[in-house]
């Protein structure tokens, strides 16, 4: 996936209010890609149910957020990293409505429709990375 | 952290969200809101989301638990003033608020829970941009 340049912010994710900074930050981006305003939410809602996974599932870790650019388009990035449990049946977690816990089971089959490119990287007992784009049009 | 504070107007409670609640603000106000409804009784709950700029699973999941609370003290549940982009972020997301009513804005909200009309589901300001395009 394309690698993130010198316009990109890292943030650790360990409680409640780096789930909003997060949020924050993604939008930040998102208007200075001029991402119309429904990718904007689209974008920012998926950062907003990776970053929660980061920090119930994964036990915490940190978000890498910032602006992409190949040959004809500009986006946002967004990874999202863990050293927690990782996730043992992928195509489960990624099945709508599938949770684990008390969730709805959507953040990850959710977010992967809100965003162009959507790669998970997982493995047990090392953690998971999610990583994003949305691209502006 | 401060919590959203809950109107009273006449036997209906009015929750009007104006910041991006963390989740902790979120728990928070659905507890507010049982409270209060178990000691008033209240005919509805009108939650205006006009000023919220994303909803995801947890705010959603919250729409839907205050929606049956409030049901248990027999009162309504309306959500209103959702924006567009957040209505078409919704559905993409997958998450249905199926049991969750919705309005327009506030007065059609507060229409709603005087029992003058019955409509649910989404309404929309306008055609979702994307439809239109
Ligand atoms: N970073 C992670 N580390 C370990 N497991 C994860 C991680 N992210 C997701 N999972 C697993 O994948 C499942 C599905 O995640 P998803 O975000 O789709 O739903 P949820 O978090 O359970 O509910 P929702 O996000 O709708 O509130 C989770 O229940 C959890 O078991
Ligand atoms: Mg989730």
């Amino acid at each position: 996936m394309t690698e993130l340049g010198t316009e990109s912010a890292r943030l650790e994710i360990i409680g409640d209010d780096d789930v909003v900074r997060v949020r924050q930050l993604a939008r930040s981006y998102a208007q200075q890609v001029k991402l119309s305003l429904v990718d904007q939410t689209k974008l920012v809602t998926a950062t907003s149910e990776l970053a929660r996974n980061t920090l119930t599932y994964g036990g915490g870790g940190a978000a890498e957020i910032g602006i992409v650019r190949d040959d004809h388009r500009t986006g946002v990035r967004a990874s999202f990293q863990d050293s927690g449990p990782g996730i043992p049946d992928l195509d489960l977690a990624m099945t709508d409505g599938w949770t684990s816990g008390n969730g709805l089971g959507l953040g990850l089959s959710g977010a992967r429709r809100l965003v162009d490119d959507f790669e998970l990287d997982t493995e047990v007992g090392r953690g998971t990375t999610v990583t994003v784009v949305k691209w502006s049009r | 952290m401060d919590r959203v504070p809950i109107l009273r107007i006449g036997d209906v409670l009015l929750v009007s969200i104006q910041v991006d609640l963390q989740d902790q603000g979120v728990l928070d106000l659905q507890e507010d809101l049982a409270e209060q409804l178990s000691s008033i009784s209240a005919r509805g709950v009108v939650i205006d989301i006009s000023a919220v700029e994303i909803v995801d699973s947890f705010i959603g999941r919250m729409f839907a638990t205050i929606a049956s609370v409030s049901q248990l003290f027999d009162a309504d549940t309306v959500v209103v003033g959702m924006r567009p982009a957040v209505a078409i972020t919704l559905v993409e997301l997958g998450l249905t608020l199926g049991n969750v009513r919705t309005a327009l804005n506030l007065e059609k909200g507060l229409e709603i829970l005087r029992g003058t009309r019955g409509r649910t589901g989404l309404e929309w300001a306008q055609p979702p941009p994307e439809v239109t395009r």
